[in-house]
C-alpha cells in the first residue's frame, strides 16, 4: 500500500495526468458534482457522488456508429470509430465500479460491442471508499462493500492522506508511475476506516433491504402482481431514473440525414418512454404499468436469470432524483414482501 | 410549517369516502424517508389512515393527474389542491382536458414547501428523520447525536419564496381560510437576465441547458404539456430526439417547449422542481409571462376558467409586432 499526503494531492493528480487524461468529480453550483477533466488547479469534490454516473465514459449518451455518403449512385461507408486514448477515471464509488461489471456483461458478451470494448480497454478506474454514505445508499443490499471498492486501484481518503492499493495489472502500472509522489506505508489507517464504515452502513435506513425475494425464476411469481398498478400509478413516464442510473444500458439506433448521406448514431433510450422498442407492429408495452414493471423486473429478475447478477448497484440516484419519489427500494419492499402462493 | 394538519385532511377524505361523494382520493403517500413522498390514489379508509401524509415535502401538483384519473370509469375522485395547484386546475379546464363533474376538489392552505436540497446543504448526508413543526424542521442524521433545528423559512423552495398567490381560484370546498394574491418579486430574476447583454444571456443559458440530460421530466410533469403525443416523441415529426446530439438540440427542446406553453403556463414551478440537474427552467416561462404582461396587460393563466389568453385572442388594442422589435432594439442600443 502507498500513500500521498492530501497537501500534495495536486502533485498526485498532475502525475496521473502526465500518464493519461484524468477525470474526477468536481463541484458545480448548488452542491452538484460531475466528472470533469482535471487541469491544474481543479479541486476534487467532497460530494458523495455525481448526479450523472460514470457510465458516460464507456457508454456515452450519444455516439456515431457509422457514416454513409452518397454521390450519384455511389455509396461510401465510413467507419467513424477512433481508437480511444488511455484515460483515468478517479474517485469512482463502489456502487459505480460494480456498474461497470453489469455493463460488461451486456456489451462484452458475444457479439462484443467494439465501441464499448475499446473505451473499457483504455480506461483505468481509481475507486475511492465511502466514508459518509447517505440515506439513499443501499449498495450493501447487492453485496457491495463501500469500504473496499473494486477497480484498478482502490483509494481511501483519511483526514490527512490518500491511501492507494493496486488491484489489477493496469492499476499496478499506474501506481508504479506515481512512485515519486507517493510513499510506501502500512494499512492501519485503512483498516480503521473500514471498521468505521461498516458501523455506519448498519445505521443506514435501508440497511435491512434484501434481494432474497428476487433473482432468477421469479418471473411467474411477480409478473402479474396487482401491486405494479398501484406502484406505477403516479409514474410520469419520464426518463430520469434510467438516465441517472449507472447500469441502465438500453439504447436506440437512429439515422440522421445529412443531405448527402446518413450518420447512423446510437443514443440512450428509456423503457419508460412510449416509443421504446417500437416496431412496425407498435410498442410491445402499451401502458405505463408495463413499462414500469419492465424496468424493475429487468434489474431484479431477468438480468440475474441471464447473467447471474442483479443489475442494480444501490447507488441511490433514482431515489434522490425521481420527480415523484417512486423507486426500486419501494418496489422491492412492496413486491418482495408478497407471500408465496 | 403547514398550518393545516395531516389528520384534518384524512378526516375530510374519510368522510367524503364514507358518504359516497367520492370513491377514491388523490393524496400524498409516505415514503422510505420523511421527504420522499409519492402522489398516490387511496381507495380505502385503511390505506388513508396508514399511509396518507401531509408535510412540508408535499410539493407535487396533482392537477395534471386529473386527466388520467377522470378517464377511469370509476366515479368521482377527491383531489387536494394547494393555492398554486388551483391555477393549473383552471387552466386544464379552460383547455377542456378533464371532466369537472368527475372531480371533488378540496382547497387546502399552503405555507410554502421545503426544498430537500436546501435542507441537505445545511445538515449534510445521512438524514434519518425530519419532523416538521410550525416554524422549524427538526432534522436528525446518522452522523450527529444532536438534531439540526432549521428555520422552515430558510429552506423554502425557490418557487415558494416568490409565491404568487395564497388564494384558491377553484374548489368545491375549502379547508381553512383562503388567502390573497401575493405581491411577489417573482419577476426580479427575469429582470436580471434582461439586463444582461445578449452574449451574457446566451452564455447563461448555454451553461444551464448544457446540463440537460433530456429525461423529459420537465415536460412530463408540466400541467400545460398535455398533448396526447408530444412532437418530440413522434418519429414522424422529423424532430423526435431521444438524446441530445448537440447543443442546438437541447436548446431547441426547451425553447420550443417554452413557446408552446406561453400564455398557458401558470408559473407553478413544477419544471424546475423536478429537474435532476437543477436547471431554472421556470425562468424561461416566466420571461414569457412578464412579456405578455408588459405587451398586452396583466394576465394570469388559470385565474379563471374560460379566459382568453392574449396570445390566442384579438383585440383592437393589441400591440403591433413592431413594438416588440422596437423594445428589443431599444434595450440593445
Amino acid at each position: 500500500m502507498r500513500k500521498c499526503s492530501l497537501n500534495a494531492i495536486d502533485a498526485l493528480f498532475a502525475a496521473i495526468a502526465n500518464t493519461a487524461e484524468l477525470y474526477l468529480p468536481v463541484d458545480e453550483q448548488d452542491g452538484r458534482a460531475s466528472f470533469k477533466k482535471w487541469e491544474n488547479g481543479t479541486k476534487w469534490s467532497e460530494a458523495l457522488n455525481t448526479v450523472r454516473s460514470p457510465k458516460d465514459f464507456f457508454f456515452p449518451q450519444t455516439e456515431d456508429l457509422v457514416e454513409f455518403k452518397t454521390e450519384g449512385k455511389k455509396i461510401e461507408i465510413i467507419d467513424t470509430r477512433k481508437e480511444a486514448e488511455d484515460f483515468v477515471v478517479f474517485g469512482v464509488r463502489a456502487c459505480d465500479v460494480r456498474s461497470f461489471d453489469v455493463l460488461d456483461k451486456v456489451f462484452l458478451s458475444e457479439p462484443c460491442d467494439s465501441y464499448y470494448a475499446n473505451r473499457r480497454e483504455h480506461g483505468i478506474i481509481v475507486s475511492v471508499a465511502c466514508t459518509r454514505p447517505t440515506e439513499t445508499c443501499f449498495c450493501k443490499t447487492f453485496g457491495i462493500d463501500p469500504a473496499s471498492p473494486a477497480g484498478d486501484i482502490t483509494a481511501w481518503k483519511t483526514a490527512d492522506s490518500l491511501y492507494l492499493e493496486a488491484n489489477t495489472e493496469k492499476g499496478a502500472k499506474l501506481l508504479a508511475a506515481l512512485e515519486a509522489v507517493t510513499e510506501e506505508c502500512g494499512n492501519e489507517a485503512v483498516e480503521e476506516q473500514k471498521a468505521s464504515i461498516e458501523k455506519i452502513m448498519n445505521k443506514l435506513p435501508l440497511a435491512g433491504l434484501t434481494t432474497e425475494a428476487f433473482g432468477e425464476g421469479k418471473t411467474d411469481k411477480y409478473f402479474d402482481a396487482p401491486e405494479w398498478k398501484t406502484l406505477s400509478e403516479s409514474c410520469l413516464g419520464c426518463g430520469t431514473c434510467t438516465f441517472v442510473c449507472p447500469t441502465c444500458q438500453c439504447y436506440d439506433i437512429k439515422d440522421f440525414n445529412t443531405g448527402n448521406g446518413v450518420i447512423r448514431f446510437r443514443c440512450w433510450d428509456s423503457c419508460m418512454y412510449s416509443e421504446f422498442t417500437k416496431m412496425s407492429a407498435g410498442q410491445p408495452r402499451l401502458s405505463q404499468v408495463e413499462r414500469f414493471r419492465q424496468r424493475f423486473m429487468h434489474k431484479l429478475v431477468y438480468f440475474p436469470e441471464r447473467y447471474g447478477m442483479f443489475s442494480c448497484v444501490g447507488c441511490g440516484r433514482c431515489l434522490a432524483k425521481c420527480p415523484i419519489s417512486m423507486n426500486i427500494a419501494k418496489v422491492m419492499k412492496t413486491i418482495g414482501g408478497k407471500k408465496d402462493e | 410549517m403547514q398550518k393545516i394538519k395531516r389528520d384534518a385532511l384524512v378526516e375530510k377524505a374519510l368522510s367524503l369516502l364514507s358518504d359516497g361523494t367520492v370513491n377514491r382520493v388523490l393524496g400524498w403517500k409516505a415514503g422510505e424517508f420523511d421527504y420522499d413522498i409519492t402522489p398516490a390514489v387511496f381507495r380505502d379508509a385503511e390505506s388513508l389512515k396508514n399511509d396518507f401524509v401531509f408535510s412540508d415535502f408535499c410539493g407535487a401538483n396533482f392537477s395534471k393527474y386529473l386527466i388520467s384519473e377522470t378517464r377511469k370509469d370509476e366515479g368521482k375522485v377527491l383531489v387536494f389542491l394547494k393555492p398554486c395547484d388551483t391555477y393549473s386546475f383552471n387552466q386544464l379546464l379552460t383547455e377542456h382536458r378533464f371532466d369537472r363533474e368527475k372531480v371533488y376538489a378540496v382547497g387546502i392552505p399552503c405555507e410554502g414547501m421545503a426544498d430537500i436540497s436546501k435542507v441537505k446543504a445545511i445538515c449534510g448526508d445521512g438524514i434519518s428523520n425530519i419532523e416538521c413543526t410550525d416554524d422549524k424542521l427538526i432534522v436528525t442524521t446518522i452522523y450527529e447525536d444532536k438534531p439540526y433545528e432549521i428555520a422552515a423559512e430558510s429552506v423554502l423552495a425557490e418557487r415558494c419564496v416568490t409565491c404568487k398567490s395564497k388564494k384558491h381560484v377553484a374548489y368545491d370546498e375549502l379547508i381553512g381560510e383562503d388567502g390573497d394574491v401575493v405581491e411577489s418579486a417573482r419577476f426580479d430574476e427575469v429582470a436580471k437576465l434582461e439586463n444582461m447583454t445578449a452574449d451574457e444571456r446566451f452564455a447563461f443559458w448555454q451553461e444551464q441547458l448544457s446540463r440537460c440530460i433530456r429525461c423529459n421530466a420537465c415536460r412530463d410533469v408540466c400541467p400545460a404539456c398535455t398533448c396526447e403525443k408530444c412532437v418530440f416523441n413522434n418519429p414522424k415529426s422529423g424532430v423526435e430526439n431521444k438524446a441530445i446530439a448537440d447543443s442546438f438540440e437541447e436548446k431547441m427542446f426547451h425553447i420550443i417547449r417554452a413557446f408552446h406553453v406561453a400564455g398557458r403556463c401558470t408559473d407553478c414551478g413544477e419544471c424546475s422542481r423536478v429537474c435532476p440537474q437543477d436547471i431554472p427552467l421556470h425562468l424561461l416561462n416566466r420571461k414569457f409571462i412578464k412579456d405578455i404582461n408588459e405587451l398586452y396587460g396583466e394576465y394570469q393563466a388559470g385565474a379563471e376558467v374560460g379566459s382568453r389568453a392574449p396570445l390566442v385572442n384579438y383585440t383592437k388594442d393589441d400591440c403591433e409586432p413592431s413594438e416588440a422589435v422596437e423594445r428589443r432594439n431599444g434595450k440593445d442600443a
